[in-house]
């Protein structure tokens, strides 16, 4: 098992009282999963994230990462955290951007260009190592910050909402070498999104949340096949499970506020 | 092609221009040029310069020669015609009568032209364009040199208001052992140094409140007092402490730029935003990873800014603090002293040196900059 979280409670105090983010999640996370976070905005969904991710400490419950503390696993790097925008470092290239991880982990220079080859290859980007991000389109440069990630050879990887800021046809693109990157590599990876179709393509458990309190609604576990195309979205298997996924966030929302 | 660009226009400024010589020549040639009443006629250097206008401003209306080898020429009859007035004020200091000044105007006029059509120049290498760009701004200010020296001798302007550009180019050009002393002593000692003291102190302090919270509270506000310290009454406190020599201006140099540099330094620190802070979390990076792969990059543009304004702060505060107590060398010290003995063509030959030095200092800081922050928005356009 690399997370799992038991009985976890998270409440921000704010000027207008107590704010109940996360309240009493159970969940367990097992190696190769592709675990998607689903929910409307305001139910929770990213601060759990920043919750394994240690970027945010939880008020009550508990919670390990590969077996310890979020604060130990971060320290030891165990995992690559892809944000909602690509927050690449715009006085570096493309090639130094995906260094900074490895430069902060202490590599020798023949180690990071190596795993800066690898991984710009690994998400097609080879060719543009020495480009500015700001001369790199949207996309790409949501890759080269993946790439980023990759290149800490993390077994976790944490995404929120990467593919939120891209165009449809941008993301299906990028959603299809996603799944195939995690295929070949067989990481476990935890995934925000609040788009039904990538969920589900992308998915082997799909966790419906809730808002106000943020909590666990439905957790899906997916009969999908693990190889999978853009065209099964159109199977009946995948619009089934769309389908509860949706029943899932209609029930859940609370229409009175 | 020029011609498109101008009927463009509501006004056509170049044919505006040339009516506007043409008139000017023409009164010239009915009017006294100098008193007591030499007409044209009896300058003949005047008449060849009135002549030359004439023709240059009937052949643009003419439509002759409208291109670039005519723009040169339109440039070398501008520069004839103000060396031929500059040349004949001269002989006649304070006496200039109307038609000197509808000269004047006309060659005023007709670099004007000169530029004006040199700014429509098309289909140049980039080489050349680059020459151009920088061949404007020159020219505009050796039009404003021109009209300075005809303006004074042609009026008799006393030296003590307004000494004529030459004048003032004698005495920088007769007296350069004095002034390469005086910049030694106020720009090389107490301007450089007290410019790297003070920044360097305004940087690793702003370091240090960044690093121990609870100075911001404590130091930023004393900052503030410091850089709300009139010079005036610092300066002289300075040269009891430090004496007369060019370390007591440094002190003042160093209180001036410490500020600036500290509080900017301080908002450059804060400049990163918290999904980059995050992500230097992520990686477990350290404190100090932190700060030199995130935030001073981040910061660089605001610590530009701070060594731009800085660097004619210095100057400014190193030239003022010589007026209050110095050895007998130095920008400030001439200054003062040669306003005194009314030598005021001394008083602007250091002023020369003195914004020749500031340009040159900010020019480098600004080059700098767009080596260092290529990546801004504001310079990598």
């Amino acid at each position: 098992m690399v997370i799992d979280i038991d009985n976890l409670s998270l409440t921000f105090q704010t000027n207008d009282g107590p704010v109940h983010a996360l309240s009493d999640i159970d969940l367990q996370i097992d190696e190769g999963d592709f675990v998607s976070f689903i929910g409307p905005s305001g139910c929770g969904k990213t601060t759990l994230l920043r919750v394994i991710a240690d970027l945010e400490q939880p008020t009550a419950g508990t919670i390990t990462v590969n077996g310890l503390t979020p604060h130990e696993a971060r320290l030891k790097r165990a995992y690559g955290y892809v944000f909602q925008a690509a927050a690449l470092y715009p006085w570096r290239t493309i090639a130094g951007n995906i260094a900074l991880p490895l430069e902060i982990m202490g590599l020798s220079k023949a180690e990071q260009r190596a795993r800066i080859a690898k991984n710009m290859e690994l998400v097609n980007l080879a060719g543009f190592e020495k480009k500015f991000p700001w001369q790199l389109s949207g996309g790409m440069q949501q890759r080269a910050s993946i790439a980023r990630a990759l290149s800490v050879e993390p077994d976790l990887l944490l995404m929120d909402e990467p593919f939120g800021a891209l165009d449809e046809i941008v993301r299906d693109h990028l959603n299809d070498q996603l799944h195939q990157l995690w295929a070949k590599t067989n990481k476990t990876v935890v995934f925000v999104t609040h788009s039904i179709p990538e969920a589900v393509y992308l998915s082997t458990k799909i966790v419906v949340l809730c808002p106000r309190p943020g909590r666990i609604y439905d957790v899906i576990e997916s009969d999908l096949p693990r190889e999978r195309t853009l065209d099964m979205r159109e199977s009946p298997e995948f619009l089934k499970i769309a389908h509860r996924v949706r029943e899932g966030l209609k029930a859940g929302h609370s229409y009175d506020d | 092609m020029s011609m498109i660009a101008s009927t463009k226009r509501r006004f056509d400024i170049p044919a505006l221009l040339a009516w506007f010589i043409i008139a000017m020549a023409a009164i010239a040639l009915f009017s006294p040029v100098f008193s007591p009443d030499f007409a044209i006629t009896e300058v003949p250097r005047l008449a060849i310069c009135l002549v030359l206008l004439a023709i240059l401003g009937v052949r643009y209306e003419l439509g002759f020669m409208r291109n670039q080898v005519g723009d040169l020429i339109l440039g070398l009859v501008a520069a004839a015609a103000a060396w031929l007035l500059i040349d004949t004020a001269g002989r006649h200091v304070g006496d200039a009568a109307l038609g000197f000044w509808t000269l004047t105007a006309a060659t005023w006029a007709s670099a004007w032209l000169f530029i004006e059509r040199l700014a429509n120049w098309k289909g140049m290498s980039p080489l050349a364009s680059r020459f151009i760009d920088l061949a404007i701004p020159a020219l505009f200010g050796a039009t404003i040199l021109v009209l300075w020296q005809l303006i004074v001798t042609g009026a008799g302007v006393p030296k003590v208001l307004l000494p004529a550009p030459s004048e003032i180019w004698l005495r920088l050009t007769t007296s350069v052992p004095i002034l390469w002393a005086d910049f030694q002593q106020t720009f090389m000692k107490a301007v450089l140094i007290g410019y790297v003291m003070g920044c360097g102190a305004g940087f690793i302090i702003a370091i240090l409140v960044d690093r121990v919270p609870f100075l911001r509270r404590g130091l930023l506000p004393v900052g503030n007092l410091v850089s709300a310290l009139p010079i005036i009454g610092v300066a002289p406190i300075m040269v009891m402490w430090f004496g007369f020599d060019w370390p007591s201006k440094a002190a003042v140099v160093i209180i001036m730029t410490f500020f600036p540099m500290l509080v900017n330094t301080v908002s450059g620190l804060a400049a990163s935003d918290a999904m980059q802070r995050d992500l230097m979390r992520t990686y477990a990076a350290n404190y100090w990873q932190t700060l030199f792969k995130l935030r001073l990059p981040m910061a660089m543009p605001f610590i530009f800014n701070a060594l731009k304004i800085n660097s004619t702060l210095a100057l400014i505060g190193a030239i003022v603090a010589e007026f209050f107590g110095t050895p007998i060398v130095g920008m400030g010290f001439r200054i003062s002293t040669e306003v005194g003995r009314m030598n005021v063509d001394m008083v602007w030959a250091e002023i020369a040196v003195a914004a020749l030095a500031g340009s040159l200092f900010y020019g480098l800081i600004a080059l700098a900059e767009r080596a260092v922050t290529f990546w801004h928005p504001s310079i990598r356009g």
